[in-house]
Parts: structure tokens; sequence; C-alpha cells
């Protein structure tokens, strides 16, 4: 064997051993399996948008387009080739950006998407720190005092917040906090009378960013009863499975051992309980998520919430198919995501998780 | 021979017994919680108001199209107790009526849903670590990595708007979680003694799927669809809610709050008894699921 040889043997065989490490490696694990899982999600939406019934040109171009633009669209979407060079062509198009011209702005969908992702975005963001910090907090509580007036208080409201869907809760919140006793705006992001440059999209973000105080606040006070409607359902039941889980690692032998060792109550309680009993919740909140953003669909519909969700189901209703596929991709690409930061999370929670093959 | 014979009627009484005496744990187990009772006596009376709906709404003309502007508008009374509508139907009739459509939603999304992905999750799991796995698993990843909602409302949209096309976008969503469910647990059962003993006496693939795997987690399953039913419901009337699913006048539930929700909030009345109505089955639903789960939580 000469010298050239072995080195080569030793570079190639530390490569593979790099690369095992690679796939060893978790995070690399979820963030290749999330890919394919996009992938996937395209080739759904694609199959969604041109194997269903009806003639995807003419249905992107609207019943009263003449046939010759129909013909010239069928020409650019390459709908006389192969299913799977449609999806080639179609694929390329999204990674440019190009989603296509929607019928109800006759705008570019792209465009579209920016100019309304960040007011669902607010919304959501908004929701999820309602969602988070309401279940945590009621979730210690009753933990902590199982059989309280709060736990008593948390389990009601859990089955109240099962049965009754988020677009029954925002016309309750609506019609109690806005109409009859006039606490909030029933409507929009924005009183009238409120100048607001764009700067991110985020309406409270760029008021704060202009030191527009009052028009902050204003902005705010739109933001609190369609994020409420949002979480409120899924509050109650996240804070008792983070309840049962603490009942339930209270009482193991670690903690009993952290107790004879002298540490303090709230300390045990808080760092040695409470970690491992936040890992099924956050686990739910995944698809808690899922819901939300759902339910964002109705809620901004009934809100008048200048979203993206709202867009969305103005493309629905009047078959926009460019814009529906555009937001449907987003969405789904928004989710994947939040799910790979939430098990980002788990695993830093649970570390057992990466090792687990 | 006699003896024989005699045995085998012995064993077929004892097995008789036993599942008498199975069933009548099961319903102690039931019955000691109160809230799961309710559940089942709720159920049990909506299923009523679907059968007889006729007989049961106190305006049954009420539920299609019907106008009378005279009583447009009332607010609930001895005589309408959920009030009337702009046209002047009665609110309570038409929400006795919408009950049957919400079933009808259920018992087709379910058994549209339940058996596609049970056999698809026991496949999957029986066969685990092959590419029949891999290629189901990961298919049901795709399905659920789209919020479900967005989903079945973008399915929705592309086909007609009717109630029809609203439970066909429900169940294109719903089956990669019985998928899931049916996947892991089988996947766990898979190399049990009592698999490898079916194997090894040379039972077919379709025995062991269906007679050894799933009768072991039909509890499971079967806490699952209770509970659906509700969630059913919920997608079923926010579908319908945004005008994707049945189309006024049917007495849908989740259309009429979306019909009825523009008349807030000065006629709430109105939106508030469909609201009330889904609230009612979605309840029922968790409820009776919860008290079926503690059934089978012991086993």
């Amino acid at each position: 064997m000469t010298n050239q040889d072995s080195d080569l043997n030793t570079s190639q065989s530390r490569i593979s051993a790099r690369l095992s490490s690679l796939i060893d490696n978790y995070y690399i694990r979820k963030i290749a399996y999330s890919i394919v899982t996009l992938l996937g999600i395209s080739v759904l939406i694609f199959v969604i948008a041109r194997v269903l019934p009806g003639d995807p040109a003419r249905l992107a171009l609207g019943p009263r387009a003449p046939e010759d633009v129909v013909e010239q669209y069928r020409q650019m979407l390459h709908l006389h080739e192969p299913l799977y060079v449609q999806y080639f062509v179609w694929l390329t198009d999204v990674f440019h950006g190009r989603l296509g011209i929607s019928l109800v702005t006759f705008r570019d969908v792209t465009t579209d998407i920016i100019e309304f992702l960040p007011a669902t975005v607010e919304l959501i963001v908004f929701a999820l720190v309602i969602d988070v910090v309401g279940a945590f907090t009621l979730g210690v509580l009753s933990g902590r005092r199982p059989n309280s007036a709060v736990d008593n208080f948390v389990r009601v409201f859990a089955y109240a917040g099962i049965a009754i869907p988020s677009f029954v809760w925002a016309i309750i919140l609506q019609l109690i906090l806005a109409s009859w006793l006039g606490l909030l705006p029933a409507y929009g992001r924005l009183s009238l009378g409120y100048e607001v440059k764009r700067i991110t999209g985020l309406v409270t973000l760029d008021t704060l960013l202009q030191g527009n105080i009052p028009a902050f606040f204003d902005a705010l006070s739109h933001l609190i009863i369609p994020s409420l409607a949002l979480a409120i359902g899924t509050i109650a039941q996240e804070a008792r499975i983070l309840r049962a889980n603490l009942i339930e690692n209270v009482n193991k032998d670690y903690i009993l051992n952290m107790y004879s060792h002298g540490l303090p109550g709230s300390v045990v309680f808080f760092k040695y309980a409470l970690k491992p009993s936040m890992i099924p919740t956050v686990t739910i909140m995944t698809l808690d998520m899922a819901s939300l953003i759902g339910n964002a669909f109705l809620v901004e519909f009934i809100f008048n919430w200048p979203g993206l969700s709202r867009y969305g189901i103005t493309a629905m209703l009047r078959k926009d198919l460019n814009a529906i596929v555009g937001v449907v991709l987003v969405i789904g690409l928004a989710y994947t995501l939040a799910s790979i930061v939430i098990d980002l999370l788990i695993s830093n929670l649970d570390p057992r998780i990466k090792h687990k093959r | 021979m006699s003896r024989t014979l005699d045995a085998q009627r012995r064993y077929l009484g004892l097995e008789r017994r036993v599942k008498r005496e199975n069933l009548k744990r099961v319903w102690y187990r039931f019955k000691r919680s109160r809230l799961s009772l309710i559940g089942l006596s709720l159920i049990c009376l909506l299923i009523l108001f679907v059968g007889l709906a006729e007989f049961i709404a106190p305006y049954p003309e009420h539920a299609g199209l019907y106008i009378n502007f005279k009583d447009a508008y009332k607010p609930p009374s001895l005589e309408h107790l959920l009030g009337t509508d702009m046209y002047g139907r009665d609110v309570l009739s038409r929400v006795i009526f919408g009950f049957r459509y919400a079933f009808l939603l259920i018992g087709i999304v379910l058994s549209l849903v339940v058996p596609t992905g049970v056999v698809l999750g026991l496949i999957a799991g029986y066969y685990r670590g092959t590419i029949i796995e891999t290629i189901i698993i990961r298919l049901s990843d795709i399905f659920i990595s789209i919020p479900y909602l967005v989903l079945a409302l973008a399915i929705a949209s592309i086909l007609e708007p009717n109630i029809y096309n609203a439970m066909l976008a429900v169940s294109l969503m719903w089956w990669p979680w019985y998928v899931k469910l049916t996947h892991s647990v089988t996947a766990s059962l898979r190399n049990e003694p009592f698999i490898l003993a079916a194997e090894a006496q040379g039972a077919s693939t379709v025995h062991i799927l269906f007679r050894e795997l799933l009768p072991n987690q039909l509890g499971i399953i079967l806490t699952k669809v209770t509970l659906d039913a509700g969630w059913v419901v919920l997608i079923g009337a926010a579908i319908s809610f945004v005008g994707l699913g049945a189309q006024p006048p049917t007495p849908d539930l989740g259309t009429m709050v979306s019909e009825y929700s523009k008349y807030l909030p000065s006629y709430w009345w109105m939106s508030m008894g469909p609201a009330l109505g889904i609230v009612l089955i979605i309840l029922s639903f968790n409820l009776l699921g919860d008290g079926i789960r503690d059934v089978f939580a012991g086993d």
C-alpha cells in the first residue's frame, strides 16, 4: 500500500465517520425528515390544484376569461405535458416565488401573501403567548394544590374549552366584551385616525418603533379579543395535562430525595418537578398550534382581521386557485418550521429523546 | 363421544357466562363516573332528536325555506324557546333538524375514515421496519403537517360547496390520525408472544391483523372514535360557517351560526341557539369518550 493510498483511506474513513455522526445527529435527522415532508406537502398541494375535476387554467383565470387567454395560460402551465413535468415546472415557479395572479386582488399572489402574512403572524403569536402563559400559570396553580378552587375552576373550564369551538368563543367574546360592555373594539386591527407606517407589518411593533404610544395601545386593544378567542379553548386542556404530570412527578422518589437533601420546597417544585412535567404539555402544544392556525381562518373572518387567513377564506369562497395554493403552501411551511422549533424545545427539555432511534 | 359433546357444551356455556360477566364489568366501570352517564344519556337524547325530529320539533315546517315576517326577530319566549330568526322561523326547531345533519356528518365521515385508517395502520405496524411502513407513515405525516382545518377548507373550496363535499374534505384530512394511532399500538404488539405463536402456527396475515392485532386495540380505537365524533361536528361546523359547506336554507348548525351571526349584536339569540347545539354535541361525545376511556384504562 502506498502512502497516498493510506492517506485516501483514512480521509475516506474520516468522511464516513463524519457522515454517520451527522446521520446520528438528532437535529440533522429532524431537518432532513422535514424537507421530505415539505416536498410531500408540495406534491399534495399540486395534486389538489391540478387533479381535482375542472380545468386548472379555466379555474385560475375565472369563467369570464376569453378562450385564447386561457389557452395561453394552459401553455404556460404546461398542461399538455405529463403530470410530472407539470409538477417540476410548478415547483420551479414556486421556488422563484411565482405563484400566479390572484383573481380577487388582480395582483401577484406572492405580493398579497407578503402583505397579509404579518397580521396573521401577529395574531397567532399573541394567541400563543396568551395560551402558554395561561396554561402554565393555571397548570402550576392547580398542580401545586389539587382540588383547590383554582383546580376546580380549571376542571370546569377545560370542558368548556373542549366543547365550545373557537368561532363560537369569538362570537361570545365579541358580544360580551365589545358590544355589551364596550370595553374593547369589535372589529379590525386599528381604529380610524391612526397613521402607522409599515415597517415590519406587525402593527404593534411598528407603532413602538415609531414611538406612537396611543396607536400601540389601540392596536393592542384590537388584538385582545381575537387572540383570546383563539387561545381560550386550549388553555385549560394544557393546564390539565400539566397538572396531571405535576401530581405524578411530585410523588416520585427523586423528588423525595431532593427534599431529604434539604432543598427548599419551591426549588424542588420549580426546578425538579416542573421541568419534566412540561414535556407532555409542550408536545400537545404542537397539535394545538395546528388547530390554532386553522381556527385563525374563522377568527379573522369574524373580526375582519386583514390577515392571510381572511385572504385565504376570500380566495376559497371565490375559487381563486392560485391564492388558495399559495396560502396553503405558506401555512404548511410555517407549521412545519414551527413544529421543528417545538421538537427542538422538547429535546432540550427531555435530553433522552436525542439518543432514541 | 357424548362426553366430548358435553364438555363442548359446558365450555360454550362458560364462554357465554364469561362474556356476560365481562359486559357487566364494563358497565360497572362505566357507570362509576357520573359524567360519562350524563354523556351517554345526552347522546341517547340527541339520537332521539335525530330520529324523531318531525315529531319533537315544535314547528317542523320551519326547518327549510319558510317565511313569516310577522314573527321575525322574536327573542326567546315560552312559545319560541330559542327565539325566531329573520324569516320568523323557530330557531329551536331548526336546531333540532340541525342535529340530523351533524349526525349524518359523523356517520359518513367516521365510516369512511376509521376503516381506512385502521387497516393502513395495522399493515404499517405489522410490517414494521419495511418500506411498506415507511410509505404509509410518511404519507400520513404529510397530511398531518398541514393544519387540518386549513387542508379541509382548501379541499372543500376546490370542490362545489355542499354538505357532501364538506364530508369528503373532512374525511380526506382525518384518516392519517387513525393510521398513526393503530400503527403505534400495532408496532408495540408486533413482537408479543401471542403474535409470534400465531405466526408459528401458520396463521394467515389477514387472521393476524384482524383477529389477533385488531381486537387488542378495539378499546383505544373506540375511545378515539367517540371523542372524534365531537371533533367531526366541530370541523364540519367550521366549514359550513365560512360558507364552504351546506348552503342556506339547509338547517345545518354551522351554516345557521354563520347566517345568524350577521344579525349580531342586536339579535344575539339567533346565533346562540345553533352554537349551543354544536356545544351540546361536542360536550356529550367528550363525556361519553372519557367514560369509555376509563372502561378500557384498567385492561
